[in-house]
């Protein structure tokens, strides 16, 4: 079974996140690393394709200036290669334009079924995949908490607001799965050198064929009228428990006559 | 007013109009001249609610089968819009169906989506939609460029739900066009995770639990205090990755939003994922053994300590005052 996974890199969010004042948008310098929310995908795709005795994980990625960094981390996983779409004029595409051009990508790989990440850890959207999936006609499951495939159907546990559904849907289809699906594995050192030497694809938007018209900022449908600081909230008191600390709690609950 | 027409997705929660449907229609009433409700299966039940928050009329796609709802809402809306009969703007509450159907319904009809929505205004002949951003210390104000209508996913608890003294709506079928592959996907059978006491999005008071608990064990502290409190438990995103507690627990930016009278985050640093869904909380109590934690910086009253201390002796307290 051939998988194709989502992922974006992503500057460190370790790190504090900027807009450029001018485009508004958020600034993506400095070096880029896999979204975490990426690895699981990545995992649940090797394990998926490992258990279907054949086939193999393709990455498939949009990034300014052909940055690999965070891909080579998933090839390290065990991908076996990489689309990456690098094109000065993606700069500023919307969720939609993305879609666009990574829907275009996926077709190339041609793959039994795409997984994808519910939303980045950066932009958080979180309507990409299905984007994605009504442009190729896939059906689609989001949210997905275990997966699992046998006689070309994918059975899924997609969480709800009570609890979760089982949800059933024949391949070629398209899953978005949540952190803690599966346990992401460490990069062996064995996998990191074989890393270096797996093919990545760098395609053009023209390469796709999709119209410049539809991708970056001239693309996007919507524009930020502004950016403000939020009002703040008034900060409280901070006190070190000395062993008091839970009458300090009570006394602010009956306060509030909470109790 | 701005606008002539609005749709409001009406989610549905155990047969009537879920909440954050109600925010919408409550706020789409006072932004548009009509405002429309569509939904999916028996619209009859939820007629009477849709109708005095706002809509004239609820226009549903039909029984579904065990279909999910993206596919033939989207399919259903994009067809009206393709022949004209659209209207100005789509309100979708950020749900799971929801987030399903403006993504589907974006594609089909060529129109960008905005998300993450905490406020909409009026402003230049159109909508502005306000997004918390970093956490919530900055906020982006957006709007849409292309032609309408645009799609506006809305968090919950981002407006007040208020009825109107108005009848309840009209109900109409709108026509699901062939979905072909796109609607593949079946529900086989649906699970509920319930726990006791009230509902995590509607409690007074809400405890939460994350990483600095150590480990599954100490969830119960959590469990205990919320009981004691008569209120909900709560979770970190972390902690449910890691399976301590399920989903159905976790509060932030990809679970619930919460606007408790008291939220008490206990060993929660304050991710900028957690704090979206719990920093509108009219009063919020932090314990956390790190006093450079970001939680700090919201807290009504914080606690730099370990919750293994201050937790036991919390509860004792309670449990002493009966």
């Amino acid at each position: 079974m051939n998988v194709v996974v989502c992922v974006k890199q992503i500057p460190d969010p370790a790190a504090p996140g900027k807009l450029d004042p001018s485009t508004k948008t958020l600034t993506r310098e400095g070096k880029l690393i896999l979204d975490e929310s990426d690895s699981y995908g990545v995992e649940m795709g090797l394990q998926l394709a490992e258990q279907a005795g054949g086939g193999e994980v393709t990455l498939v990625s949009m990034a300014p200036n052909g940055e690999t960094s965070g891909l080579r981390t998933a090839l390290a996983m065990g991908a076996a290669k990489a689309i990456l779409v690098s094109d000065p004029s993606l700069a500023g595409s919307d969720a939609l334009g993305t879609a666009k051009v990574l829907a275009a990508a996926i077709k190339r790989a041609q793959p039994d079924l795409v997984i994808a990440a519910t939303e980045s850890t950066d932009g958080y959207t979180g309507t990409l995949p299905v984007q994605v999936a009504e442009i190729l006609g896939l059906p689609s499951v989001t949210f997905s908490k275990k997966v699992t495939v046998s006689e070309g159907k994918v059975h899924v546990e997609r969480q709800t607001e009570a609890g979760y559904d089982e949800v059933e849907v024949a391949l070629p289809a398209l899953i978005t799965v949540t952190a803690g699906v599966v346990e992401p594995r460490y990069p062996s050192f064995k996998g990191i050198m074989a890393a270096k030497g797996k093919p990545v694809d760098e395609v053009t938007v023209a390469d796709l064929g999709v119209a410049a018209s539809a991708v970056g900022s001239a693309g996007a449908g919507q524009e930020v009228v502004s950016v403000q600081p939020a009002e703040a909230r008034q900060g409280g008191e901070i006190v070190v428990d000395e062993g008091d600390g839970h009458e300090k709690i009570v006394a602010f609950l009956e306060q509030l006559k909470v109790i | 007013m701005a606008l002539n027409k609005i749709w409001v997705v009406v989610d549905r929660a155990n047969d009537k109009v879920a909440p954050a449907s109600l925010e919408l229609l409550t706020k789409a009433r006072e932004l548009a001249g009509t405002v429309e409700a569509i939904t999916w299966g028996d619209a009859a039940a939820l007629a009477a609610d849709a109708g005095s928050h706002g809509a004239t009329t609820i226009h549903t796609v039909g029984d579904l089968g065990s279909g999910l709802p993206g596919p033939a809402v989207a399919a259903a809306m994009a067809a009206q819009i393709a022949a004209g009969s659209g209207p100005d703007a789509v309100f979708v509450p950020q749900s799971y169906d929801g987030r399903d159907i403006a993504g589907r319904l974006s594609a089909k009809t060529d129109r960008p989506v905005l998300t993450n929505i905490v406020g909409l205004e009026e402003g230049d002949g159109g909508l502005i939609s306000e997004h918390a951003i970093f956490g919530g210390t900055e906020v982006l104000k957006a709007r849409f460029t292309g032609s309408a209508p645009g799609i506006f996913v809305v968090r919950a608890k981002s407006f007040a739900a208020e009825p109107a003294a108005a009848g309840p709506a009209a109900v109409a079928t709108m026509e699901v066009p062939e979905l072909g592959t796109s609607g593949g996907a079946i529900v086989l059978s649906s699970h509920v995770e319930e726990s006791e006491g009230p509902k995590l999005d509607e409690a007074a008071v809400v405890v939460s639990g994350g990483r600095g608990l150590g480990e599954a064990g100490g969830y119960k502290l959590i469990e205990d205090l919320a009981k004691l409190l008569k209120g909900a438990a709560g979770a970190s995103r972390a902690i449910v990755d890691a399976g301590w507690v399920p989903y159905s627990h976790q509060v932030g930016q990809t679970g619930k939003t919460v606007k408790p009278t008291v939220y008490i985050a206990c060993g929660i640093s304050g991710a900028t994922q957690h704090m979206v869904g719990m920093k509108n909380s009219k009063n919020i109590i932090a314990i956390n053994k790190d006093q450079e934690a970001p939680i700090f910086s919201i807290a009504d009253l914080g606690i730099v300590g370990d919750v293994h201390k201050v937790l036991p002796k919390l509860i004792e307290a309670l449990q002493q005052r009966g």
